[in-house]
C-alpha cells in the first residue's frame, strides 16, 4: 500500500534531525533511505520528491550549500555577522 | 538619494586608465543610487592593498522552497563597511537565446535597484542573469518581485543548471535546430530540478544551433546539443567564384585549413567529398555566401563537459551523432533520465556526470543507459595494442 506523502515527510524529517551535526544528508540520501525502508512499490522517487518539497516549502528543512547541496535543519549561518 | 561619501581608491583607479571599458567606473557611477556601491569599492581597494580576498561564502540562505539561485556572500571586515555586511548574488533564469523587451530590462534593473545594490552581470558565465550584491531581508522581497514579472531564479548548488542556448534560428541562418525552443522546453519540463537540487552535483545543459558553438557547450556542459547535417554542405558555386575574385585565397585559407582534408580547389571550381566532412563549419565561416549546411539538419549529442574544479578539465563525448530535428525534445528528455538514474545510482558526492564515465568507463556507462557504441564516438583510435577477449567471445 501506498505510504501517505506527510508519513514519508515526518521520517525524513526524525532522519535530518538524528543526523544534525554528524552527517550531512543529500536529497538522494533520504530518498534511497526511504524506499529501502518502505520499499519501492509503496514509495517512489516520485513520492519522495513530493514529501522532500513539502518540508522545503513549509520551512521546516533547507537546503545548505557547502561544496554540494543538503538538506538541514534551519539555522543561523555561520558566516553572518552577528 | 543621498550620495555616500567618497572613498579613495588610488589602486582601483588605475582600472579606470586606458581605452577599453571599466567595472571600477561603472560602480562609481552607480553610487549615485546605490549607497552600497562605495562600500564595496572601499573593501575591494582593501584586498587589492592587502592581497586578500575579504569575501566570505554562506551556504544558508535562499528562497522559500528553493534549493538554488541564490549565492550567500558576506564581508569579513563588515565593521570597516556596513553596508556590504551582507554581499548576497542572486541568479535569474535568463530568456532564452538573452532576448530581452528595452521594457523587461528596465524592469528587472527598477528591481533590482530597489532591493540590492543595482548593481548587474549580463550575463554570467553559467548565462544566468546575475544580480550582486544584496542583503538577506531582501531575498524573498526581491523574489516575490521577480516572479510577479514573469522572471525566476535560476540554478545553483547540485541542481540542473539554468539551460543556455545561442541565439540559433532567431538570428542565424546556420542554426540546424530551433535552440531557442529546445532550451525552453527542458527549462520548463525540468523545474524540480532546476530549483530542488537532487544529484551528486551540479548538471548544466548548453543548446548550440551549429558546431561553431557560440555557448561553448562542448568545454562547459554536462549535456552539450550541438546542431550539425547529415547530407553535402549546400554549395554555390558562382558565389565560391566571387569570393576568389574578391581576393580570398580559397587554397590556402579554406582548403588548406579544412581538418580532414576532403576539399580540391583547381583554381575555377571546389570539389567537398562530403562523406570525409567532419562539420568543422571552418569553410562555411570563411565563405558564408557560398557554403551553408545543408538541408537534412538536427543535433549531435554529447556528454560529459566540465570546467576545473575538484577535478581537471573535460570535453565532452559524442553520445548520439546525430539525431533529426523533429526527434531532438523526445530523444534528448530519454536520454537525460537516463543519464540521470546512472548518476544517482553510482555517483559521488561532488562528481560530475563527466568524471563518473571517467571512474566506471565509457563501455560501462553505455551499456547502462541503453546504448550501442558506433565509431563516431571515438575521438581518437586507441594506442594499446593489447586486446582482451572475454572468455564467453573466445569460446564462440
Ligand atoms: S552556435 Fe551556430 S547557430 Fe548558434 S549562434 Fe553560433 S553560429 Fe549561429
Ligand atoms: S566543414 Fe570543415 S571538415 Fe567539412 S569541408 Fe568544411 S572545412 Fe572541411
Amino acid at each position: 500500500m501506498p505510504v501517505p506523502i506527510e508519513e514519508i515527510a515526518e521520517e525524513m524529517y526524525k532522519m535530518v534531525v538524528e543526523c544534525e551535526g554528524k552527517r550531512n544528508l543529500k536529497a538522494s540520501d533520504l530518498t534511497k533511505a526511504m524506499i529501502a525502508k518502505y520499499g519501492e512499490e509503496n514509495c517512489s522517487k516520485e513520492d519522495c520528491k513530493k514529501a522532500l518539497r513539502q518540508l522545503m516549502d513549509s520551512g521546516r528543512t533547507v537546503y545548505s550549500y557547502f561544496g554540494g547541496s543538503y538538506v538541514t535543519l534551519p539555522k543561523k549561518e555561520g558566516a553572518a555577522p552577528d | 538619494m543621498a550620495v555616500a561619501e567618497k572613498i579613495d581608491t588610488p589602486l582601483l583607479d588605475e582600472l579606470e586608465k586606458g581605452p577599453w571599458p571599466s567595472f571600477v567606473t561603472e560602480i562609481k557611477k552607480a553610487r549615485q543610487t546605490s549607497p552600497m556601491c562605495d562600500d564595496l569599492l572601499g573593501q575591494l581597494e582593501l584586498s587589492y592593498r592587502e592581497k586578500i580576498g575579504h569575501w566570505k561564502h554562506g551556504g544558508i540562505v535562499g528562497v522559500l522552497g528553493y534549493g538554488g539561485g541564490v549565492i550567500g556572500r558576506y564581508s569579513d571586515v563588515p565593521e570597516k563597511f556596513p553596508r556590504v555586511a551582507h554581499f548576497h548574488t542572486m541568479r535569474i533564469n535568463q530568456p532564452a537565446g538573452w532576448f530581452y523587451t528595452s521594457d523587461a530590462l528596465r524592469t528587472l534593473c527598477d528591481i533590482w535597484e530597489r532591493h540590492g545594490s543595482g548593481l548587474t552581470n549580463m550575463h554570467g558565465s553559467t548565462g544566468d542573469i546575475i544580480f550582486l550584491g544584496t542583503r538577506t531581508e531582501e531575498l524573498e522581497p526581491c523574489f516575490q518581485e521577480l516572479t510577479a514579472n514573469g522572471f525566476d531564479l535560476g540554478g545553483s548548488g547540485s541542481s540542473m543548471r539554468t539551460p543556455s542556448a545561442c541565439v540559433g534560428p532567431a538570428r542565424c541562418e546556420w542554426a540546424c535546430y530551433d535552440t531557442l525552443k529546445l532550451c525552453y522546453d527542458l527549462t520548463m519540463t525540468y523545474q524540480d530540478e532546476l530549483h530542488r537540487p537532487p544529484f551528486p552535483y551540479k548538471f548544466k545543459i548548453k543548446c548550440a544551433g551549429c558546431p561553431n558553438d557560440c555557448v561553448a557547450s562542448i568545454a562547459r556542459a554536462d549535456l552539450s546539443i550541438i546542431g550539425t547535417w547529415k547530407d553535402d554542405i549546400q554549395q554555390d558555386d558562382d558565389a565560391v567564384a566571387a569570393y576568389a575574385a574578391e581576393g580570398v585565397n580559397i587554397q590556402k585559407d579554406v582548403v588548406d585549413r579544412c581538418p580532414t582534408r576532403c576539399m580540391e580547389w583547381d583554381g575555377a571550381k571546389l570539389t567537398i567529398n562530403n562523406r570525409e566532412c567532419v562539420r568543422c563549419m571552418h569553410c562555411i565561416n570563411v565563405m558564408p555566401k557560398a557554403l551553408r549546411p545543408g538541408k537534412e539538419r538536427g543535433a549531435t549529442i554529447l556528454i560529459g563537459a566540465k570546467a576545473p574544479i575538484v577535478q581537471g578539465a573535460l570535453l565532452s563525448s559524442v553520445l548520439i551523432p546525430f539525431v533529426p530535428e523533429e526527434e531532438l525534445e523526445e530523444t534528448v528528455k530519454e536520454l537525460i533520465n537516463r543519464v540521470w538514474e546512472f548518476w544517482d545510482e553510482h555517483g559521488m558526492n561532488r562528481e560530475r556526470i563527466g568524471e563518473l564515465i571517467q571512474r566506471v568507463g565509457m563501455a560501462n556507462f553505455l551499456d547502462a543507459i541503453g546504448l550501442e557504441p558506433v565509431p563516431e564516438m571515438v575521438s581518437a583510435p586507441r594506442d594499446n595494442p593489447y586486446i582482451f577477449f572475454r572468455t564467453d567471445e573466445e569460446q564462440a
